[in-house]
């Protein structure tokens, strides 16, 4: 039994958005008790423990604490939009969550009605969208603040975003490839066979890269570099307004997850060997179970990538996103689209296909380490010889920085005492 | 009802939220003042002027153009893959063309060293 979308009462719309709205804050709290203890024990130490049972409830008396602190704007603040900022960040990050489904249809107080709030044509759009407009509360906080280090934290936060966001984005093109359509919840129907990180593996390895990119999170967390730029964008920020800043980064790292099992892991179904064993395992209440497991093996990484991953820097972060994911997720584009045209129009069965793709990807590879051979073969007559390091140069003593040697003092007694003849000469 | 209100009502309810902590937290908390309290943050040695607050590194002026020029082949892309059934042959062929077209300018940019960050 399906229901079509937009036709559920007023109540229900209300009921069903005040439970996202919960559900998220929820989930928030607990990601962040979750994050704390597993950092903890990867640590040997054993996290937040004294706060209800487990420690269960840190995040709430963090919030609270949060709450009595001082509440501060900066003198050389722009009251009006630094008071904005973290409204647009919190506003935007619960919105997205709006089109994930979370079940099939299902009766609530006697309606039948779809555990999804809404969907349309353009979902997936949509959630790309609204994130972008996230991004406008960073670089207007940012900018706001009237502060060195918030306004160097927003640009790199922002340039870091916007250019993970289209690996992001052209990662989903083969997604909606082959489910012929934008809309989530037809995404998910559309995996009923078979879930698309096995057809398209690829294309889950760049977007759950580019995910932890875009929600600047470790080890791509370069918009909270400490030591380069004490807190980032939110620096000025105190009492709750910070709290919201760091909720909308909770709640984006749990939109994103949402979006990765909605389109890749097949959503609110039940895994393999459950639903063969398990008639009734993909309908009524039990797909939020599911659902809410696929949540947290994301979430896990994403602790779990924290734990042990160090920071990357900020070149090496730009040059992966620009030289790396984009490439790669252009040529995947198109491998899978002629792979897909060619099954369509000329009847080839999909195993000479494979052949003919593996074919091809091997020649590319070795055409890759050919070009690279040569490459490094011609570097060294283009390398100019080093001029010779100077120890003191700026007048203050520097240590050799890497591919440069310092002179051996052997050398430098010879020219002493080669000088010292030729003066004596 | 459209399938566009329920996102108001959610919209709503995050704002009134967001609204709600901002209040909250200006009422709950202390009110002290100092000069210090005020000033920007830089690890405690007095802020450095803040002169034209407009001037950023062109080098993320550059990233923002690459990345509208790579958003609009996405915004592109979106609707073929979509079609893709419908389109056959001949909407592949047309999107490679696109795509490779994208790819020089994409390739001259590297070249000139307009990815780098140093």
């Amino acid at each position: 039994m399906s229901v079509p979308f937009g036709l559920d009462p007023g109540w229900l719309i209300l009921l069903k958005s005040l439970v996202i709205f919960v559900f998220l804050v929820l989930v928030t709290l607990f990601t962040i008790w979750l994050e704390r203890r597993i950092v903890a024990r990867m640590q040997m130490r054993i996290g937040p423990n004294r706060v209800g049972p487990f420690g269960l409830v840190q995040g709430l008396a963090d919030g609270v604490k949060l709450a009595l602190k001082q509440d501060i704007i900066p003198a050389l603040a722009d009251r009006s939009v630094f008071i904005l900022a973290p409204i647009i960040s919190a506003t935007t990050c619960f919105i997205a969550f709006a089109v994930i489904p979370l079940g099939p249809t299902v009766s609530i107080f006697g309606t039948w009605t779809n555990l999804q709030l809404t969907d349309f044509p353009v979902a997936v759009l949509f959630v790309l969208a609204i994130a972008s407009i996230g991004i406008y509360g960073i670089v207007l906080a940012g900018w706001s603040s009237g502060s060195t280090y918030p306004l160097l934290g927003a640009l790199r936060s922002s340039a870091q975003m916007i250019s993970y966001e289209i690996a992001m984005g052209l990662s989903l093109v083969a997604v909606f490839l082959y489910a012929g359509s934008m809309s989530t919840s037809e995404i998910v129907s559309a995996q009923q066979n078979v879930w698309y990180v096995v057809l398209l593996l690829p294309s889950f390895v760049i977007y759950a890269t580019s995910m932890v990119g875009e929600t600047n999170r470790a080890p791509f967390d370069l918009p909270e570099a400490e030591g380069e730029l004490v807190g980032g964008f939110h620096t000025e920020y105190s009492s709750l307004k910070f709290a919201l800043f760091f909720l909308a980064e909770y709640i984006n790292m749990v939109t994103v997850s949402a979006l990765a099992t909605t389109l890749f892991l097949g959503g609110w179904r039940a895994p393999a060997p459950i639903s063969t064993i398990w008639e009734g395992a993909n309908s009524g209440w039990w797909p939020l179970v599911w659902f809410v497991a696929k949540l947290f093996a994301f979430i896990f990484v994403f602790i779990w990538l924290r734990g042990t991953l160090p920071r990357l820097r900020y070149d090496q972060f730009m040059k992966f996103g620009w030289k790396v994911l984009i490439p790669v997720s252009l040529v995947w584009i198109v491998i899978v689209a002629t792979a897909r045209a060619l099954r369509q129009s000329a009847n080839v069965d999909s195993s000479s296909l494979l052949v003919v793709v593996g074919v091809i990807l091997t020649i590319l590879v070795v055409l890759s380490f050919v070009l690279d051979a040569m490459i490094s073969r011609r570097m060294p007559s283009e390398i100019e010889p080093e001029p010779e390091f100077d120890a003191f140069a700026g007048g203050f003593p520097v240590p050799p920085l890497p591919g440069q040697k310092l002179p051996t003092p052997a050398a430098s007694a010879q020219t002493i005492s080669s000088t010292e003849g030729d003066s004596r000469g | 009802m459209n399938v566009y209100t329920p996102v108001l009502v959610l919209a709503a309810i995050g704002a009134g939220f967001a609204l709600f902590s901002i209040i909250s937290g200006a009422i709950a908390g202390p009110s002290r003042y100092n000069r210090a309290l005020l000033d920007a943050y830089e690890c405690g040695i007095d802020p450095t002027e803040r002169k034209a607050a407009g001037k950023i590194p062109i080098k993320y002026f550059l990233t923002a153009m690459l990345f509208i020029i790579f958003d609009i082949e996405i915004v592109f892309l979106y609707p073929w893959a979509v079609a893709f059934d419908q389109l056959g042959l001949f909407g592949l062929v047309e999107m490679i063309v696109f795509i490779l077209t994208v790819f020089v300018a994409y390739m001259y940019v590297w070249r000139r060293g307009g990815l780098e960050w140093d």
